[in-house]
């Protein structure tokens, strides 16, 4: 009998047992991480975890990929790999590099929670960096002339900006009052966030040094425009279009940040001591129109649903990525959830806290984590965003504070056995 | 004293480059509230050292006076004080100090110093340094005066380097630190250390000792530390200290007593209180166990002023900074070093005990294959058989890893023919000291290898322009004068024969590089430079001692000189047929002035190796039946007679070295008596020291260097 037969083969249950992030900033010359290494700001977090999880010991860790949508420079030489030599993990720890642009954390915690799923892993470390003042969007790449010649991609898919505009060409009921509506609740739904200290637990603090000021430390986020509202919004000009509805402040804004998170089996959890935030349910990606990148998490979404076996009025808590609100509205309107709808982005999104592209999945899922540890009612939520080039993204989640939850035992084990496709 | 006269002083120095104190209000973690974390910077790369010239520290002075009202105010709850990276602070701007004229302008730097600590350590707040990378003297006393400290695991050289420099911990240090790790670990980091080679501490060896109250790793070093304040200020954590001490109980008093007489007795056997500075550093620790720190304070300030005017601080500061520092890196006279060709195989011929040790140098440092030749297949086997056997102990001193030992053995081969040497970019002989050989040596060479492969000799006392003599190729011969032991000391003298061409003088200055050596370009002259001051302070000494001086009077008469060893233990060491055989060289070339002694030649031919041998209590004697052997003269001197004989002899033989252009200047004689012999920096060399005694002047009419080179400004 070979050992490795589908028959016998367990798929495992993956739990988040925990996830950081660095404080986000503004990108450019002015942020408070200019002149600070990307690979600086995940080797942060990757301590931090391992400091907040004492009980995991740094040669338990199988597996460290870390997601960069541009992987040159500071975010190169197989970043998962640097930051974990860089952060002091033991050298036979592996590491690689990931990227799904936006969705690049995210596709880090699928890839290895597949990984573990199938026995490859027991513990990881999934994250994402994006140091867009170092790595403006798009600098360096080089795309086919066929995506013109042969009309496979319009050009004004490339910029995030334009597919926006096209959001709303498609949905004409999305207005641009409704987008800064929209916006500026996210602002103070962050706002408010941040003083029930509902952030802050889940920031590890940064120290950089400038010329000429010194050693800062870094404890909040930078991109919060507290006490915005619809009149502000309304002044702003729409770069992307004259007279369009796409605006700064009813966008994310462009972000220097990173994250990292710790996903386990079930049972290097149980053996280990580590807590269990959230049970992985199921994920899925999901294609779109490039035009129309923002629609992805639609797609997205039903798939994950179906693969979970179930429907949108069991999703409890939707933590979604405001790369716009046109976007956030798209989805909304699809599954026919009301704008302010309290289960959707409690802590305010993107559009207030900012989006450093490749390391956002993992602060959806932070913050979901949080959420169901405060709301032991709500037994599933989501975390999805939109990907550019037309994707969407979805990982749906299980609360363990819920009363149905099923925590894991030995026993089960045996009982989580499954049929394969050889069966 | 006062504020002005401290701007007095820092208007002397417009030119200084500031290290800037940047404050940035920190909210620490878990509600601790507001703290102020100052970063010393000067803006500069970190190949430019932070430093603390008189600027700096008025700078550091207003800011932390504006602290300390906001503290007094109640808006922050705590002061840091970090550097760049890989900076604390490297200490005072030595460069600055050296240039002081008056004693007073010393003493208000001293005080200005005090001053700006004293507010640092009296904030009405607790402060914290938080010791990121290299903290050297004033630059270490800053984190001892502050409340608490951490320290980096990736911080490299701690030091109170004072006694080394001929200074005194003089900020505070030498008051802090006994009280802080205990008389015993302060007399070592302010005593011996200094002392041996001017050693440092990592973070983790300081930490060990009690410097620092907590350890962080370098990738978060800073939010950790501030992170510990946090917890230090809000009552969750209290440091312990387990090696500091209560300097008024008695059982202490009695350590601080035995921990300044071992002290004494240490700088005693290092430098033979030749220098001042190392015993006032344990004055001053004596004193202060019973005063207060301000009445400490005043005697720190008075003594760094009077040692800061003295000549050996001076001296020392010439030689560390101008000589060792910058000098040794861009030798005088060296060609264009993109003239250098690459070395990608070297060839040495002889396969005994300094063949080996330069195979083993060679293949360690260069990295490349190395190939010794010797006349039979045993010489050779037991050649390379040495080298493996070294590179084992390196392995088991865990001096290198296991695959950098394989690979060095591999790079060493041995062979019983020249033809091995064909593919060779450099070869150097160390075969028997006869010129006859040596030419034959390279005629064979010669035969084999590419017109371009180098040529070297290691002859410490032939001449290389005879050498080049019958060459085919003698523009590629290049004297390549080590030291013994090879692999410690550090000097390595590059002999340029007449014929020498630049290429190959700049491929042997590239080679030094790789080696980790300090090059000094030397002109083929008999013994180049250290054997030629060596033998003629050796010769005078002995010829004293021949003409009837006893041997205890002459071989201690130069021990006001510091000088490592004296002269009868330094030829033993040397081995005396090897001493009398230079000596013979130099009799040859340069007469009366190295005189041939016939006792040393009885001890020889008696087989006697060193005139002292230990007596039965330890002491050292000369036997009975050495002195037998030997006949002396009845014109005994005294030991100062020697020592001034002696002086005026290094001065006519270096003032004739720079005449005859040996050397490019006074510095490099200076420079290889450092590196080539190991004496002292408060001799400055020896030309500071001559200049200092007058001999200079007795003897050539003038010094060797301009006053305030490397003694007091005129």
């Amino acid at each position: 009998m070979s050992p490795s037969r589908s028959a016998q083969r367990n798929v495992r249950d993956v739990v988040f047992v925990d996830g950081v992030r660095t404080p986000f900033g503004k990108a450019g010359e002015k942020g408070i991480y200019a002149g600070t290494r990307a690979d600086d700001l995940v080797v942060k977090c990757i301590r931090e975890l391992m400091r907040r999880n004492p009980s995991l010991p740094a040669d338990r860790i199988d597996e460290v990929a870390i997601a960069a949508t541009t992987q040159t420079g500071d975010q190169g030489l197989t970043i998962g790999r640097t930051a974990a030599l860089l952060a002091g993990l033991p050298r036979t720890v592996p590491g690689f590099a990931i990227d799904r642009m936006c969705a690049g954390a995210m596709t880090a915690v699928t890839t290895t929670a597949s990984g573990i799923g199938f026995g490859a892993y027991d513990v990881v470390i999934a994250g994402g960096v994006e140091h867009m003042g170092n790595h403006p969007m798009g600098a360096g790449a080089d795309p086919n002339p066929r995506f013109m010649s042969e009309r496979l991609v319009d050009p004004a898919a490339l910029n995030m900006g334009n597919t926006a505009e096209n959001l709303h060409d498609r949905f004409p009921a999305i207005t641009k009052d409704r987008t800064d509506t929209y916006a500026a609740a996210s602002q103070a739904k962050l706002a408010a966030a941040y003083s029930n200290e509902q952030i802050q637990h889940d920031l590890v603090p940064v120290a950089t040094m400038k010329p000429g000021q010194g050693w800062a430390l870094h404890t909040a986020d930078e991109p919060p425009r507290p006490g915005t509202t619809v009149a502000d919004l309304a002044e702003l000009r729409t770069p992307f279009r004259a007279h369009g509805r796409v605006t700064a402040g009813n966008a994310a804004g462009l972000n220097d940040g990173a994250t990292a998170a710790v996903l386990a089996s079930a049972e290097a959890a149980e053996e280990l001591g580590l807590t269990v935030k959230m049970r992985l349910v199921s994920y899925a990606f999901a294609g779109v129109e490039p035009e129309v990148m923002g629609i992805g998490p639609v797609p997205a979404t039903e798939k994950a649903l179906k693969n979970a076996g179930l429907g949108i009025e069991d999703i409890g808590l939707f933590e979604i990525n405001e790369a716009f609100a046109v976007q956030v509205l798209s989805f909304l309107d699809h599954f026919g959830i009301a704008d302010d709808d309290p289960r959707v982005n409690r802590y305010g999104g993107a559009i207030a806290v900012g989006h450093p592209l490749a390391s956002s999945g993992v602060r959806l899922m932070n913050q979901l984590a949080r959420q169901f540890e405060e709301d032991h009612s709500v037994r599933y939520g989501i975390t999805t965003m939109c990907i550019g080039l037309g994707m969407g993204a979805t990982v749906i989640w299980e609360n363990p504070h819920h009363a149905a939850y099923e925590s894991f035992t030995t026993d089960q084990a045996t009982a989580a056995t499954t049929e394969g496709a050889a069966a | 004293m006062s504020a002005a006269e401290f701007q007095k002083l820092a208007a002397l120095f417009p030119d200084e480059i500031v290290t800037h104190s940047y404050v940035q209000d920190i909210q620490l973690p878990g509600g601790a509230g507001t703290f102020a974390l100052i970063t010393l910077d000067n803006g500069l790369d970190h190949s430019k050292p932070t430093t603390l010239g008189p600027n700096t520290l008025v700078e550091l002075g207003d800011v932390l006076e504006k602290l300390k009202e906001r503290a007094s105010r109640g808006e922050i709850v705590g002061v840091g004080v970090t550097g760049k990276p890989y900076f604390l602070v490297a200490g005072a701007d030595l460069s600055a100090v050296k240039t002081l004229k008056e004693r007073e302008h010393g003493l208000w730097m001293a005080q200005l110093g005090h001053a700006v600590y004293s507010t640092l350590a009296n904030l009405g707040v607790p402060s914290f340094a938080f010791i990121n990378g290299l903290a050297l003297g004033g630059g270490l006393e800053i984190a001892l005066q502050s409340t608490y400290r951490t320290v980096s695991t990736g911080a490299g050289a701690l030091a109170l380097p004072e006694a080394f420099i001929g200074l005194v911990p003089g900020w505070g240090g030498v008051y802090i630190l006994p009280r802080l790790i205990g008389p015993e670990n302060a007399v070592k980091v302010m005593i011996e250390n200094p002392l041996s080679n001017n050693r440092t501490l990592t973070g983790p060896e300081a930490f060990e000792l009690g410097v620092a109250d907590a350890m962080f790793e370098p990738a978060d070093f800073v939010e950790q530390s501030l992170a510990w304040a946090a917890r230090v200020i809000s009552g969750e954590v209290t440091p312990e200290r387990k090696n500091s001490v209560d300097a008024t109980d008695d059982t202490v008093a009695a350590r601080w007593t035995a921990a300044v007489a071992a002290g004494r007795a240490f700088v005693e056997s290092k430098t033979s209180n030749a220098s001042p500075a190392p015993g006032k550093v344990l004055d001053v620790m004596e004193a202060n166990r019973t005063m207060t720190q301000a009445g400490s304070a005043e005697l720190e300030c008075e003594t760094l002023a009077g040692l800061m005017q003295t000549d050996e601080f001076r001296s020392t500061v010439y030689a560390f900074l101008d000589l060792v520092q910058k000098r040794s890196k861009r030798p005088a006279g060296a060609p264009d070093r993109k003239l250098a060709r690459p070395v990608t195989k070297i060839g040495v011929v002889g396969a005994g005990l300094m063949a080996s040790q330069l195979a083993l140098l060679f293949a360690r440092q260069l990295k490349v294959p190395v190939v010794m030749t010797d006349i039979d297949q045993a010489r050779v086997d037991k050649g390379v058989a040495y080298v493996h056997a070294e590179v084992d102990k390196l392995l088991a001193k865990k001096r290198i890893k296991q695959d950098a030992a394989n690979r060095t053995k591999a790079l060493i081969t041995g062979s019983v023919s020249k033809e091995a040497f064909t593919d060779a970019d450099f070869v150097i002989e160390a075969v028997f000291e006869e010129l006859h050989i040596k030419k034959q040596v390279f005629a064979e060479v010669e035969a084999i290898v590419s017109p371009e492969c180098i040529l070297a000799t290691n002859t410490s006392s032939l001449s290389v322009t005879a050498m080049a003599e019958d060459l085919k190729h003698p523009e590629r011969l290049v004297g390549f004068h080590f030291f013994n032991p090879v692999a410690v000391m550090p000097l390595l003298e590059i002999v340029r024969a007449p014929k020498t061409d630049d290429a190959v003088l700049a491929t042997a200055f590239e080679l030094a590089k790789g080696l980790k050596k300090t090059a000094v370009l030397v002109k083929d002259a008999a013994a180049f430079v250290v054997n030629r001051i060596l033998l003629r302070l050796m010769g005078e000494v002995i010829a004293a001692f021949d003409e009837g001086t006893p041997a205890e009077v002459a071989d201690s008469a130069l021990r006001p000189m510091g000088l490592p060893m004296s002269p009868f233990t330094l030829s033993a060491m040397v081995g005396l047929p090897v001493a009398q055989h230079v000596q013979e060289s130099l009799h040859a070339a340069f007469g009366d002035r190295f005189p041939v002694s016939q006792n040393l030649q009885k001890l020889i031919d008696n087989g006697v190796k060193s005139l002292w041998v230990p007596g039965p209590d330890g002491t050292p004697v000369i036997p009975a039946e050495t002195l037998a052997i030997m006949s002396f003269g009845n014109t005994p001197s005294t030991g100062e007679e020697v020592l001034r004989r002696t002086q005026d002899a290094l001065a006519e033989e270096i003032g004739l070295m720079l005449e005859e252009g040996v050397v490019a200047g006074p510095e490099d004689i200076d420079l290889c008596v450092i590196m080539g012999a190991g004496w002292p920096m408060f001799l400055g060399g020896i030309t500071p020291y001559l200049d200092r005694v007058g001999a200079s002047e007795r003897v050539n009419g003038k010094r060797f260097l301009a006053p305030g080179v490397a003694s007091a400004p005129a």
